[in-house]
């Protein structure tokens, strides 16, 4: 089985779905020639061609409205933004038309789109690149928000994006694009959309988050269990629809739980998680639900950007602060 | 304005009732109970009425204090010519034209430096250049101190400049100190002739939102990443001018990429609408990362896109510092005259990578490049002044070491610079930090041990 990083697994996935899928288009800023900023799409101009390998003029509005045309012509367009910091104009075609082309024709068009975009910080990047507002999507109904922190999961669940019927917004944690490797076995199979993963069991405390933040949460579990705490780890992977049912089950048995995630506090997708906890599982929790996120400022330039981005130290505190909780 | 002062304006333009009525979409009878006293327009008729009046070439003073009237501009200026209907030549009788337009390029100096016609005013005495040429070598010598940074890991991401620095001198060199710079990211000779120090520079670029908060031009906004994001602004900033009847003016400058995006039409439409001081720059350096000019759009030149909007477009050769100089001086001088808008694409090329993190050779080969350093505006500049006699060896070699010596001053400076302390996340944030966000401050200030100061 061949090694591939993340960005190396989603030029896999997109491969792989142009070539089982002649309705598949690539398309966005830079993605052909030299085969996007960060080489998701490299190589694909030269093994699928310029008309289904797109270089677009510079326009996200256009990138993402021309994708509707298209999808609900029967193609399969996965535009790439070339970072999430520019994804925010095409906001409008996402909520007004990719979401509701379905629903506002009673199914007599349809939208199977998917947008991807690198996202998240710790890049040493200029202004703008390292927002993560992925909460913003989760909030409009009719799409899918997927985001993957792993090669394999990262190819499968792509290819599911794109195989979906409906608009996906895929998210790719650019922080961790090229620090793991991992045997991706390129055979077209795809994930679902509707699960969380659990890439660690445990069986004292649950940590939830999704994105590049497994690193710091997956390193945290691992210094609990020198501690003798078990942690388990959920990546909840598919943000919406969100499998709760996973979470509830592992609350259940740890009754405690911290959310991480690196976008700002408020309004943040932990929120909708700790909501549903309240609802569903206030019984099963024997400490108040925490929460370890990005502050609510503007995403600081580099020289401040670690201190913006939750530590696994500041995990390990909350983790204890739950376990403490008696 | 009132009846009399549209008779005066129509009188200043040379033109009938009939065709003030023509040219502003209204039938006679509303011009001429207005002039009569009789009856006034609806507003919004009144407002076509003027913009009628304007694009003649009247000017209405208004100002605070003034006595009402109207002044004669005329339509000179490299105006847009007023759509002529005439038959298509050999034509069955029924197509008519129903608009045309021409765009013009101007230069003055030939890539060897030798002047292709008269100079302008400003550059009759070739010591008056010298400015420019200094602040051209000052630009590229930072280029390429900070691009040493990068590749050393001193400084962030940059973006250079190389190959285009007659764009950026040149337009602020035509700007006052009240007009307001919208610069991309790809502008630090702009930013250091208007007066951003070279320190701020590199604390910016070195990931410290400090280097934002300029020391020289206190109006002008930070670089614009999001691509085209600040052409809207720029119309805002001349709106506000307009209404305080100051004679100042708002230069945006964006690169032929952004001319794509739907902000830069948006705010060109809204320019020509309202008639408001803005200059447009377009700084076409030929590519937008990996994309070149041709396949950015099918329009023959990126100047006609102002055509659309009702706006002059014209072109210069942007590697001739003097064409692009001149080309912005009389754009600032209409908008400040009332005139109204301009766009200006200064053509030039990216000899450099996009960004530091960029490699352009996945996508353009080195022979084309080395063959564009034939246009070199620098080399271009320092041919002619040489061949004036107004520049020698001696000054080159003199000038380079002061403009080190003050580059290698601003690197320690930003160098000795120590990081913000974390809860500074927070102190810009709101003109007062809301008590909400109280403990989240104590957090992140207690996370660095209370310390800060230290990078990653
Ligand atoms: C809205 C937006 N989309 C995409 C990007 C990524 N990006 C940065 S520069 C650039 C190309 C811009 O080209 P151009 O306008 O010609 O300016 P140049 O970089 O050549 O000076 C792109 C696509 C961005 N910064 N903003
Ligand atoms: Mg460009």
């Amino acid at each position: 089985m061949p090694e591939a990083t993340l960005v190396g697994a989603v030029n896999m996935a997109l491969a792989r779905a142009l070539e089982e899928d002649d309705r598949v288009i690539v398309l966005g800023e830079d993605i052909a020639v030299n085969g996007g900023v960060f080489r998701a799409t490299d190589g694909l101009l030269e093994r699928f061609g310029d008309e289904r390998v797109l270089d677009t003029p510079l326009g996200e509005v256009a990138i993402a409205g021309i994708s509707v045309g298209m999808a609900a012509q029967g193609l399969r367009p996965v535009a790439e933004i070339q970072f999430m910091g520019f994804i925010y104009s095409t906001i409008d075609q996402i909520v007004n038309h990719a979401s509701r082309l379905r629903t506002r024709t009673r199914g007599r068009l349809t939208c199977p789109m998917v947008l991807r975009a690198p996202f998240g910080g710790g890049l040493h990047a200029p202004e703008h690149h390292s927002d993560s507002t992925e909460a913003m999507f989760a909030h409009i109904p009719g799409i899918r928000v997927v985001v993957p922190s792993s090669p394999s999961w990262a190819y499968g669940l792509l290819l599911a994006a794109i195989r979906d019927p409906d608009p996906v917004i895929f998210l790719e944690p650019a922080r961790i694009y090229r620090t793991i490797k991992q045997e991706v076995a390129d055979e077209g199979a795809a994930l679902p959309l509707d699960v969380c993963f659990k890439p660690r069991e445990g069986s004292d405390i649950t940590l939830v988050t999704w994105g590049a933040m497994i690193k710091e949460t997956l390193a945290a579990a691992e210094a609990l269990g020198a501690e003798g705490v078990s942690a388990e780890v959920i990546d909840v992977a598919t943000l919406k629809p969100l499998d709760m049912e996973t979470i509830l089950a592992s609350v259940e048995k740890t009754g405690r739980c911290v959310i991480i995630h690196e976008a700002a506090y408020t309004a943040g997708f932990g929120a909708e998680i700790a909501a549903r906890l309240a609802e569903k599982g206030l019984l099963s929790l024997l400490a108040p639900v925490e929460r370890v996120t990005g502050y609510d400022t503007v995403m600081p330039l580099p020289r401040l950007e670690h201190r913006y981005m939750p530590s696994e130290a500041r995990i390990l505190a909350a983790a204890r602060r739950a376990l403490a909780f008696a | 304005m009132n009846g009399r002062i549209c008779k005066a304006a129509r009188a200043l333009a040379g033109m009938t009732q009939a065709d003030l009525a023509k040219a502003a979409n209204l039938a006679k009878q509303t011009v001429a109970d207005f002039e009569r006293g009789a009856r006034t327009p609806y507003p919004n008729n009144l407002a076509a009425i003027r913009r009628a009046l304007e694009s003649a070439g009247v000017v209405f003073i208004i100002g605070a204090g003034e006595t009402p009237g109207v002044r004669w501009r005329g339509p000179g200026g490299g105006e847009v010519k007023p759509a002529r209907a005439s038959r298509q030549p050999g034509g069955g009788g029924t197509a008519a034209t129903a608009a045309s337009f021409e765009i013009h390029h101007s230069r003055f100096l030939d890539p060897s430096g030798r002047p292709v016609q008269p100079l302008p005013e400003f550059a009759r005495d070739p010591a008056a250049l010298i400015p420019l040429y200094r602040a051209m070598v000052l630009t590229r010598r930072f280029d390429a101190k900070a691009v040493a940074l990068q590749r050393t890991g001193r400084l962030g991401t940059f973006a250079s400049s190389l190959g285009q620095e007659a764009v950026g001198v040149g337009l602020a060199s035509a700007m006052r100190p009240e007009d307001v710079l919208f610069p991309t990211y790809r502008e630090a000779g702009a930013q250091l002739c208007r007066g951003v120090t070279l320190e701020e520079l590199f604390i910016y670029w070195g990931g410290d939102e400090r280097g934002g908060d300029f020391s020289g031009p206190r109006q002008d906004f930070p670089v614009c990443i999001p691509v085209a994001g600040q052409a809207p602004h720029a119309v805002g900033v001349a709106y506000a001018m307009k209404l305080r009847r100051e004679p100042r003016a708002a230069v945006c400058v964006i690169g032929d990429g952004a001319t794509s995006k739907g902000d830069f039409y948006e705010a060109l439409n809204f320019a020509g609408a309202w008639r408001v001081p803005v200059v447009f720059v377009i700084n076409n350096n030929q590519w937008a990362i990996s994309l070149p000019r041709t396949a950015q759009t099918a329009a023959q030149t990126l100047a006609q896109k102002a055509i659309a909007a009702g706006i002059d477009g014209a072109q210069v050769d942007g590697d001739d510092v003097i064409a692009v100089r001149h080309a912005v001086d009389e754009a600032l001088h209409k908008a400040r005259a009332g005139g109204g808008p301009s766009v200006i694409e200064a053509l030039t090329y990216r000899l450099s990578d996009h960004a530091t993190a960029d490699d352009a050779s996945r996508y353009r080969d080195a022979e084309t490049v080395s063959a564009h350093w034939r246009t070199d505006p620098i080399a271009r500049l320092r041919a002619f002044l040489g061949n004036a006699g107004a520049w020698s060896k001696d000054d080159e070699e003199h000038l380079i070491g002061e403009i080190d010596a003050r580059i290698d001053a601003a690197v320690q400076a930003y160098e000795a610079t120590p990081a913000q302390p974390p809860q500074a996340m927070f102190d810009c944030l709101y003109a007062e930090l809301p008590k909400a966000l109280a403990e989240q401050r104590a957090t992140a200030s207690r996370e660095s041990g209370g310390k800060g100061g230290e990078d990653a």
